[in-house]
C-alpha cells in the first residue's frame, strides 16, 4: 500500500510529464502548419517541372537519355534511398518506416545499396550486415532544396557509372495530420507512363541550345524535385504522428492523474475516518 | 501602352514572382533574350545573371541561378534553383559572397570537375552585387 506521500509525488511527476507532452503537442502543430505551407509552396515547381519533361519526353524516343532507358547492368542491384526522422517520440512513425524497409529488404530479389537519410534509421542499420553507402541525418531545420540535390547526385551518378539499375526512394507520405502512410517510389529509371499523366503542350516550341541538351539537364533536375517533395513530405508526416502521439500522451496522462487523485483522496478520508475512530475510541474508554 | 503578359517565377521553395508585366529580359543560354507580348513559344536554359522586367514606369529585377525559362505568347514562366527579389539582398552579404566565389574560382582551372559550380555560383554572386549597386546609383 503506497503511503499519502508517495501518490502525491506520482500525481505530481505525471502533472510534470503531461506539461512536457502538451508542449511539444503545440510544438508540433506550428511545425506541421509550416511544413504544409512548404508542401503547397514547393508544388507549383514541381508541376511546372513535370510537364515540360512530359512534353520533351513525349516527343523523343525512350532510348535517348540514359535516366529514360532500363538499365541493364550484368549485376542488379538497387539502390534505396531511405528517410526517417531524427528525433523520436512520434508514435509509430519510424517503426512503420523500419517495418516497410525490412519487407522490402526480404522481397528484394537482387542486393540493396542503402541511402540512409535520419538518425533513426542510421541508428537501426547500424549493427547490419547491409552495404549503406551513404548515410546523415535528416536536419533539425527544415529541409534544403540544396540537400536534396546532393543526395539526387549521388544516386544518379551511381545510375548512369553502372552500379546499380534501379533507384528506388522510402518515404512517409503525408496523408493528413492523423494518416501518414509509407511509400515505396521508383526514382529511376525514369518511366515514361508516368510523366503521361501530366498535362501535355499543343504548340511546337524553339529550343535553346537543343531539345536534347535541354531534355538531358532537365531530367537530373527531376529526379532533385522528386527527392525534395519526399523530404517535405516525410517533415510534414513527421510533425503530424509527433502531434498524435503527444495528443494521446497528454490524454493518457489526464486519466492517469484523475485515477491517481481519486486513490489519494480515498486513502486520505479512509486516513482521517482512522484517526477519528482512534481519538472517539479513546474518549470511550477514559469516560468508562 | 504595351500589351502585358504573365511572368511567373518559381523556385523549389516558394513562388517567387507572378506579375502582369510588359517587358521582360533574360540571360539565355545563347545570348541575353528580351521577350515581349506575343512571343513565339520558346523553351531556354537560363544562365546565372539578372532577370528584369518592366511594366509602365514600374520596373524590378531578380538575381537567378541557373534555370529554364518557357515562353508562351501570353505567359512566360521560370524555372529556378536559387533566385532572390532584389529587395531581399543584402548588399553587404551579396559582396561577401562575391568575394569568396571569385577566391574560390581563382584556384580552379576550366579542366577542374568544380569550376562549373564555382563559376556559376561567382555569376550569381555579380549579379546580386551589380542588382544593389544599380539601385543605388
Amino acid at each position: 500500500m503506497p503511503s499519502l506521500r508517495d501518490i502525491k509525488r506520482r500525481i505530481k511527476s505525471v502533472k510534470n510529464t503531461q506539461q512536457i507532452t502538451k508542449a511539444m503537442k503545440m510544438v508540433s502543430a506550428a511545425k506541421l502548419k509550416r511544413a504544409q505551407d512548404e508542401i503547397i509552396a514547393a508544388r507549383p515547381y514541381a508541376e511546372k517541372m513535370l510537364s515540360l519533361i512530359s512534353s520533351l519526353a513525349a516527343k523523343t524516343p525512350s532510348e535517348s537519355h540514359p535516366l529514360l532507358r532500363a538499365a541493364s547492368g550484368e549485376n542488379p542491384k538497387t539502390a534505396v534511398i531511405f528517410i526517417t526522422s531524427d528525433r523520436g517520440l512520434c508514435g509509430s512513425f519510424n517503426a512503420v518506416l523500419l517495418r516497410t524497409v525490412e519487407r522490402f529488404l526480404r522481397e528484394a530479389e537482387y542486393g540493396v545499396n542503402l541511402y540512409l537519410i535520419g538518425k533513426r534509421g542510421i541508428e537501426h542499420f547500424k549493427r547490419r550486415d547491409i552495404e549503406v553507402v551513404k548515410s546523415r541525418p535528416y536536419g533539425s531545420a527544415r529541409p534544403k532544396y540544396g540537400h536534396a540535390v546532393e543526395i539526387a547526385h549521388n544516386v544518379i551518378n551511381s545510375y548512369l557509372g553502372g552500379e546499380v539499375n534501379e533507384v528506388r526512394i522510402i518515404y512517409s507520405e503525408f496523408k493528413s495530420a492523423l494518416a501518414q502512410r509509407p511509400v515505396v517510389q521508383k526514382l529511376l529509371p525514369i518511366t515514361p507512363e508516368k510523366l503521361a499523366e501530366a498535362e501535355e503542350f499543343q504548340v511546337e516550341m524553339l529550343f535553346e541550345p537543343s531539345k536534347d541538351e535541354v531534355l538531358s539537364s532537365l531530367l537530373p533536375k527531376y529526379v532533385e524535385v522528386q527527392v525534395f517533395r519526399a523530404l517535405l513530405e516525410s517533415s510534414a508526416s513527421e510533425h503530424g504522428a509527433r502531434m498524435t502521439a503527444m495528443d494521446s500522451a497528454s490524454k493518457n496522462a489526464s486519466s492517469m492523474i484523475g485515477g491517481l487523485t481519486l486513490k489519494y483522496n480515498r486513502l486520505r478520508q479512509a486516513a482521517i475516518t482512522k484517526e477519528l475512530m482512534e481519538i472517539i475510541g479513546g474518549a470511550e474508554a477514559l469516560k468508562g | 501602352m504595351a500589351e502585358s503578359f504573365l511572368l511567373e517565377i518559381v523556385t523549389p521553395s516558394r513562388k517567387l514572382l507572378s506579375k502582369d508585366v510588359e517587358e521582360v529580359s533574360a540571360p539565355a543560354c545563347m545570348g541575353e533574350i528580351g521577350v515581349l507580348s506575343g512571343h513565339a513559344p520558346m523553351l531556354t536554359m537560363l544562365n546565372p545573371g539578372v532577370i528584369s522586367y518592366k511594366k509602365g514606369a514600374e520596373s524590378g529585377a531578380i538575381a537567378a541561378g541557373r534555370g529554364y525559362a518557357e515562353v508562351l505568347p501570353d505567359k512566360t514562366t521560370i524555372l529556378i534553383e536559387t533566385a532572390e527579389l532584389d529587395s531581399e539582398i543584402d548588399p553587404e552579404s551579396a559582396r561577401q559572397s562575391l568575394s569568396k566565389a571569385e577566391d574560390a574560382l581563382k584556384n580552379l582551372t576550366q579542366d577542374d570537375p568544380g569550376y562549373q559550380d564555382a563559376s556559376d555560383s561567382y555569376e550569381l554572386a555579380l549579379a546580386r552585387v551589380r542588382l544593389k549597386e544599380r539601385h543605388k546609383g
